[in-house]
Parts: structure tokens; C-alpha cells; sequence
């Protein structure tokens, strides 16, 4: 096989992915109609995918925090702007690094996890099983995980940036001085509410549907073997990180190119 | 010599058997035309059934029918495609072409919500029982009359105690899966595979690595639940002596064909040479046992190194 051969092949293969991507999402989104009835299922999932998720964003958040506090004194010293410290740590958290971080460490706690049950259930044919009993895997495992994943992302989002923001008071005010009234009455002032954090909670509800949908759908498209699924897990961390990055880089260009 | 119909007498004695190993160039079975079809209404009927993985051709024009309150065999040695089979029976597999006609409705035709429908009325036992991982014994026998019914609760408990007693576990109610041996976890799933009481009855490979008593425990619970409840199974399996003993006819297939057909009385006296191997479990004849290779001695005296 030639060169060009192969590239059209590994291209029509990308392809064909991507429309049993979408496929599986839309079967995925007309499944939904059962969690109205049974939100049971749903707040097992946000509890496993979601409050499980919550000691590493927290401490993560806070450690994210405080670098941001340090490097952002070291910078804003020198030009006599310590106080806009706040500023600085808000806006950081709140436009980029709460829904990017979180997204990234949302793909390899949860989404991975998430594969890796779904890649499993499948290779023990434990989903086959389920619609042999007329019961629909979409609705009883697939649809519950995904809207877990898309509820729980903003909202681990929203703690990070909170989390972030006080470790940055902690070693701004803290350990390097800075005057706690201005580092709040800075942030209070700068910070616009649909401009910044509205929009940073878009950003993360965009993340949290596409890193649920990679999890979810990697686990179901899993080869169904033990080296089949830990590749899935695999893709599922890889490709929602640069799905989450390039996905920024568009909202930001989107959210804030014309400032 | 031990006669060919004393695989259904469970003697085993045609395995030690034993001949000279040759090579031979790979036998392609006789596929003679099967006219005799149960003397009963069908309940299933596939049609001209093709069905391929990639270039492999799984079934090449499979015809068969399942004729409804008996319990049919499907046999076959190993990877005759009979699980799957099973899966294009349950539209769980879309075939390339052909027809399964469950009650006269194409099953390929028929709409996800009537595919469903259907399904409540199939059991099917999976060879790894498939239980449900995160959910104990209970919670899995009771999984499909939760999930497809609104029985109160203590009725739902009486149901899965009653079909958990059936397959002499129900002291195992609380255990997990993975606190299972594979003969219990089989016979739990077997208890599921009949809490809502199906009409067809679908089971994988119902006796692999079962031990002798829990063997004819379930053996015994397939035909009589079959007969008790008015059902219609099918048995998937390659344990002649077993399947053979509970099954009113008889299906070999070989190479995506059906080879042999009949009850099992009939395939005693009429059994062709390469049935004749497969039910005697003989060593060697129309479908040898080595793969095609050049003469042993050459090929170990031979300067070819590789």
C-alpha cells in the first residue's frame, strides 16, 4: 500500500470515527428522557464521577492558587502593583485555568475511569446482557454518566476557581504582605460577572460535554479485550486534553478576540 | 469399536479411540441438502443466512428452524459462529443477508421499541453469566423484573428467592459476583435469564467447566423448565453427550452450513462420516487433526531452519 493509500485509508478511519462519535451522542441525548423519571440513576453517577473528583480538584485548585499568588507578586511588585494581586489570581482562575485545569484533571479522574467501566462492562458482556433483557444500555448506563460528567465539570470548576482564590489570599496576604482589603476590592472591581465568570462557566460546561462524551464514547467503542480497553482509557485522557485545549483556544479567541 | 450412538449414553469411550495421526489437505464438510424439518410449528426460522466478520465468512446460506415448545441443540466444534448465532437470533447482529424470523417477523425489521418488546419474552443465558459486577446475587436476578416491570417490592423479592431456590442458591443472595465460583455465577445467571419467564430460551455454552453435579443439576433444569414452562430453548453447545441427552433435534453446523439435522435417534443411524467424527469425538477422520504440513520426519530431518 502506498503512502497516499494509507493516508486516505487512516483519514476515511478518522472519519468514519467521528460519525459513530456523533451517532453515539445523539443516541446518547434522545436516551436523556429516562433520568427525568428516574434521577436516581443520575445522582449515583455525580456521586462517582463527580463528588469523588472533589479532593484532587480542591487541593489541586489551592496549590494552582498559590503559585499564581507568588508569581503573580513577583511580577506586579516591580511595577508598584501588588494590589492588584486579587485581579490577577481571579481573572487567571476564573477565564482560564478553572475550566482548562479542572477539564484536564476531570479527563484523567474521572473520564478515564468512566472508560475504563464502560470498556469493561463491554468486554464481559455485561451491556449485551442488558439489552438481552430489553434493557437499554444507553439509558440505563451510557446517558446517567454522561450527564453526570456534564453537570459535575462547571461545578468542579466553580470550587477550583474558589479553592485557587483563596490559596492566592493565603500566600499573597498571608506570607507576602499584600493588603487583604485591596486584594478583595481589586478582584471586586475588575472581575465582571458575565464578562469573566459567565463566560468562564461556559467555557466549562462546553469542556464537561465534550469530556464526558470522549469518556463515555471511548468506553463504548472499546475494543472488547483487556488490551482494547486500556487503549480507550488511554485516548480518552489524550484526546480530551487537546480537545480541551484547542476548544479554548477557539472560546478564548470567541470570548474575549475583540477586547 | 465403540458405536456412534453411544454419545447420547454419555459413555465417553469413543475418546480413547485412538488412531494414526496423519496429515491431510483440510476437509470441507459434505453439506447434504437437509429436508427434514421438526414436525412442529416453528417458532424461529432462519433463512438463507450469510454472516461475515471482515473476509471471514462466519455462515454461508444457513438455513434452520426452531420448532416452538422443544428444545433444539446447535452443535458445532469451535468457532462455527454458534454464540453468534445466538446474537443475530437476539438482533443483537445485523446479518450481511437472509432473514430470522422469530414468529414469522423478520427480527432485523423490526423497530427498536418492538426489538425490545421481543426481548422480554427471550431469555438468554451468556457462557461467562455476564453478571452485573457492582450488584449482588439479589439485585441481579432481580435487575430485568425491576427494570421491565412495576411489581411492588415484596413480589419482586418472592420471584427472584423462587428462581434463585431453582438453581439452589438462594442462600447466596448477598454475595457479590466476584465472591463466586463460575458455576455459581452461571447458575445465578441462569436464574435471571429466566425471572420473567421467557417464551425462548437461549443458552451459550451451558455446560463449560461446570462441575459433574452442578453438570447435571443444570442439564435436568434445562429440559424441565422447558417442558414445566411451556418454553422454547435453544442450546448452544459442543458437549455432545449433554446437549444430545435433553434436546429433541439436532443441528451440526459446520462451515457457516448446516452439515446434519434431526432428532437425536435419527442422527444416531444416519450420522454422515464427518457427524460421525464430531459426535464420537474421534481423533481423526474427514476433519483432521493437524493442520496441513509437510512430512514429519522431512520437515525434522530437514535442512529448513527456521
Amino acid at each position: 500500500m502506498g503512502p497516499f493509500q494509507r493516508l486516505g485509508r487512516s483519514a476515511l478511519g478518522v472519519l468514519e470515527r467521528l460519525g459513530r462519535g456523533h451517532l453515539f451522542l445523539l443516541r446518547t441525548l434522545l436516551a436523556m428522557g429516562t433520568l427525568v423519571r428516574r434521577p436516581g440513576l443520575l445522582l449515583r453517577e455525580i456521586y462517582s464521577v463527580g463528588v469523588l473528583s472533589l479532593l484532587i480538584i480542591a487541593v489541586s485548585g489551592l496549590f494552582v492558587g498559590m503559585v499564581l499568588g507568588y508569581q503573580g507578586y513577583i511580577t506586579l511588585v516591580d511595577f508598584g502593583a501588588a494590589e492588584a494581586l486579587g485581579t490577577v489570581v481571579a481573572l487567571s482562575l476564573v477565564r482560564e485555568l478553572g475550566p482548562v485545569v479542572t477539564a484536564l484533571l476531570f479527563a484523567g479522574r474521572a473520564g478515564s475511569a468512566l472508560t475504563a467501566e464502560i470498556g469493561l462492562m463491554k468486554a464481559t458482556e455485561q451491556l449485551s446482557s442488558m439489552e438481552m433483557m430489553a434493557v437499554d444500555p444507553y439509558k440505563r448506563v451510557i446517558a446517567p454518566r454522561f450527564l453526570a460528567g456534564v453537570i459535575s465539570l462547571p461545578l468542579l470548576a466553580a470550587i477550583f476557581s474558589a479553592v485557587g482564590v483563596a490559596g492566592g489570599y493565603f500566600i499573597g496576604v498571608g506570607v507576602l504582605g499584600v493588603d487583604a482589603g485591596a486584594y478583595w476590592s481589586q478582584m471586586q472591581a475588575s472581575v465582571d460577572f458575565h464578562e469573566d465568570v459567565m463566560n468562564g462557566v461556559i467555557k466549562s460546561m462546553v469542556f464537561g460535554v465534550v469530556a464526558a462524551w470522549i469518556a463515555v464514547f471511548e468506553g463504548y467503542d472499546a475494543t472488547p479485550t483487556s488490551e482494547g480497553v486500556s487503549r480507550a482509557t488511554t485516548r480518552t485522557v489524550v484526546h480530551t486534553a487537546l480537545a480541551i485545549l484547542a476548544l479554548d483556544f477557539i472560546l478564548t479567541g470567541l470570548m474575549f478576540g475583540d477586547i | 469399536m465403540p458405536r456412534c450412538w453411544e454419545w447420547l449414553d454419555r459413555t465417553r469411550t469413543a475418546r480413547e479411540h485412538s488412531r494414526c495421526l496423519t496429515t491431510r489437505p483440510p476437509f470441507k464438510p459434505r453439506t447434504r441438502t437437509i429436508d427434514a424439518s421438526p414436525d412442529k410449528t416453528p417458532w424461529i426460522e432462519i433463512r438463507d443466512l450469510h454472516f461475515a466478520r471482515g473476509d471471514r465468512k462466519i455462515f454461508d446460506g444457513l438455513n434452520i428452524t426452531i420448532p416452538q415448545g422443544q428444545v433444539t441443540a446447535i452443535m458445532g466444534p469451535s468457532g462455527t459462529g454458534k454464540t453468534t448465532l445466538l446474537r443475530l437470533i437476539g438482533g443483537q447482529l445485523r446479518p450481511d443477508h437472509g432473514q430470522v424470523l422469530v414468529e414469522g417477523r423478520d427480527v432485523h425489521r423490526l423497530s427498536r421499541r418492538e426489538l425490545y418488546r421481543l426481548r422480554r419474552r427471550m431469555g438468554m443465558l451468556f457462557q461467562s453469566g455476564a453478571l452485573l459486577t457492582d450488584l449482588n446475587v439479589f439485585d441481579n436476578v432481580a435487575f430485568p423484573i425491576r427494570e421491565n416491570t412495576r411489581l411492588p417490592e415484596p413480589l419482586v423479592r418472592n420471584l427472584v428467592l423462587m428462581k434463585l431456590e431453582a438453581v439452589g442458591l438462594r442462600g447466596a443472595v448477598s454475595l457479590m459476583p466476584s465472591e463466586l465460583s463460575g458455576g455459581m455465577a452461571r447458575r445465578v445467571a441462569l436464574a435471571r435469564a429466566i425471572a420473567l419467564d421467557p417464551l425462548l430460551m437461549m443458552y451459550d455454552e451451558p455446560f463449560t467447566g461446570l462441575d459433574p453435579i452442578t453438570m447435571g443439576v443444570i442439564v435436568s433444569l434445562i429440559r424441565r423448565l422447558n417442558d414445566a414452562l411451556g418454553m422454547t430453548s435453544i442450546v448452544v453447545s459442543h458437549d455432545v453427550a449433554e446437549a444430545g441427552s435433553i434436546a429433541d433435534w439436532v443441528y451440526l453446523i459446520s462451515e457457516g452450513r448446516v452439515v446434519d439435522a434431526g432428532p437425536p435417534e435419527q442422527l444416531r443411524r444416519e450420522a454422515s462420516d464427518w457427524s460421525r467424527q464430531f459426535l464420537e469425538g474421534l481423533p481423526d477422520g474427514p476433519v483432521p487433526f493437524h493442520y496441513p504440513a509437510p512430512d514429519y520426519l522431512d520437515d525434522l530431518m530437514g535442512g529448513d531452519t527456521r
